[in-house]
């Protein structure tokens, strides 16, 4: 494939899903359902009132608070289960009963501990990215070649050292993997906890627009910004991917 | 090659370096008890490259694990200069096939990976030293997922060397490689070893392999393994590998195990 071609049609193919989309708006006679144009316009409204960057900046900021919290939690506890076979077999069924949960299950107990706040959406989103972390992560610690394990002992290395220099770097793509997962799940999750536990967000914007007046052109505007926010937080986590310390741990070459 | 650097097991003779005394190894497995390794005894010189010859399966890479102090035989003992095997020790280094040198590094990042005691100065001359040494100039910055299976054997050796120890196991080391790339890493592991003189235990089931490098060659047996026969090879460096003797040596190997050697 030329290089213009990787570019050309993909546009091409959004250019003819936009247009199936107005004639299909067109033809159908809908008042429900936006037109593009409609979407566009309501945008613009959002801007102008000065509720977009705020809305993008509050669902952003819950996920970022929520899944840092899940990583500089999720790590550690993944590392240790990773490291001590017996730490894993004791917390394993606990992990496995968990992970099945939806995140949203926990919305009531959210509310009834943190009240209608950011705490709530934030503890939600640290409950659905809290388990993939962790478990990506201990099976990329218990999954380290024990040839690479030995090749470390061998040199004399201090267990601190041997974690430092071997066990972490060989477990890390698989550690990667899991952020990614988690970071996915919690951009699906924070949308479904501001309709309900909070009042902003791009979560809030979609069922607000809906509850006050019907503005359908509104609840399609939010639904295209979490798309294209979420494929932005996706390929920025894919670039780390890319390093060469953990390309290897990556199939695709 | 010059007739310099030739060797004879003779020369190579000072005391014994290694000292294997009647080590036995019984794994437990689902309740059964499996004999792996049956009363071995075998010495091996101080700079001197012995291969340990034996079927796939047959505990020979389990004697090596032991001798590396990553195992802990059921009875028996080894010594290195008369000091027990307690654990694994930098001064003797388990070299294993490619699949051991570490990803996330560069070339020089893993032949400097045990170095990290010396001052920064010393260590990036040791890493020079030794991406020459091994024909890897050029590839300092490359990871192994760039390199081939030859080139990522070329920098387990050089990471072992670079720390610089007494001895050397390689278990199966040029396994996984294309037999062309093979026979040439025997004769740069040849050129290493004479230039290095490390004591080597090299774990082969290639009796080729075992003919054209070491100076001895422990023959062992099928499960349980013990040491059927120890030949030595008195063949000097670089070795004609048709030459009548060399052809005595391996034939007499391949009858030893059994095998006719007619395809």
């Amino acid at each position: 494939m030329k290089r213009w071609e990787s570019y050309f049609w993909p546009l091409l193919a959004l250019g003819i899903v936009l247009i199936l989309w107005r004639q299909g708006v067109v033809y159908s006679g809908t008042k429900v359902f936006p037109s593009p144009f409609d979407v566009q316009r309501g945008l613009a409204e959002l801007i102008r009132k000065g509720l977009l960057w705020g809305y993008i900046g509050d669902s952003l900021f819950r996920v970022g608070v929520g899944y840092a919290l899940a990583i500089v939690l999720g790590i550690p506890a993944g590392i240790i289960l990773g490291w001590y076979p017996k730490a894993a077999t004791a917390f394993n069924p606990v992990i496995q009963l968990m992970r099945p949960i939806s995140p949203l299950a926990w919305i009531p107990l959210s509310i009834v501990w943190f009240g209608v706040s950011n705490l709530a959406a934030i503890f939600l989103i640290f409950m659905a990215s809290f388990f993939p972390v962790v478990v990506a992560t201990m099976n990329g610690v218990h999954n380290v070649p024990p040839m690479m394990r030995n090749a470390g002992i061998n040199f004399g290395l201090s267990p601190a050292d041997l974690f430092r220099r071997v066990i972490f770097p060989a477990a890390l793509p698989q550690v990667l993997v899991g952020l990614r997962i988690a970071l996915g799940i919690s951009w699906l999750v924070v949308v479904a906890a501001e309709m309900i536990a909070v009042d902003s967000g791009l979560g809030y914007l979609i069922i607000d627009s809906r509850n006050a007046g019907k503005r359908y052109d509104l609840v399609v505007a939010g639904m295209l910004l979490i798309g294209v926010i979420g494929l932005c937080l996706d390929l920025s986590i894919r670039r780390v991917e890319l390093l060469k310390s953990v390309r290897w741990g990556f199939r695709n070459e | 090659m010059a007739q310099g650097v030739t060797t004879t097991p003779e020369r190579a003779i000072e005391t014994a370096k290694i000292n294997v005394r009647g080590v036995n190894m019984v794994f437990k497995r689902d309740g059964n008890e499996v004999n792996v390794l049956e009363n071995i005894s075998l010495q091996a010189r101080k700079g001197e490259f012995v291969c340990i010859l034996g079927p796939s399966g047959c505990g020979k890479s389990t004697l090596l694990n032991i001798a590396g102090g990553f195992l802990k035989a059921t009875s028996g003992s080894i010594t290195i200069d008369g000091e027990v095997v307690n654990g694994p020790d930098p001064r003797r280094i388990f070299v294993f096939q490619e699949r051991g040198v570490f990803p996330w590094m560069t070339v020089e990042g893993n032949i400097g990976f045990g170095l990290f005691k010396l001052s920064a100065e010393e260590r990036r001359k040791r890493i020079a030293y030794y991406v020459k040494l091994v024909g890897l100039q050029g590839f300092e910055q490359a990871y192994p997922q760039e390199l081939s299976g030859g080139m990522k054997q070329r920098v387990e050796v050089a990471r072992a060397l670079a720390v610089n120890p007494d001895v050397l196991y390689l278990d199966e080391p040029f396994g996984a490689l294309d037999s062309i790339t093979r026979l040439i890493m025997r004769s740069e592991l040849l050129r290493i070893w004479e230039a290095e003189r490390k004591t080597i235990l090299f774990v082969t089931h290639d009796i080729e392999e075992s003919v054209q490098l070491a100076d001895r060659v422990i023959v062992m047996s099928a499960r349980p393994a013990t040491i059927r026969r120890i030949v030595e090879i008195d063949i000097p460096h670089p070795r004609d590998i048709s030459s009548p003797r060399y052809l005595e040596l391996r034939d007499s190997i391949f009858e030893e195990i059994g095998l006719a050697h007619k395809v």
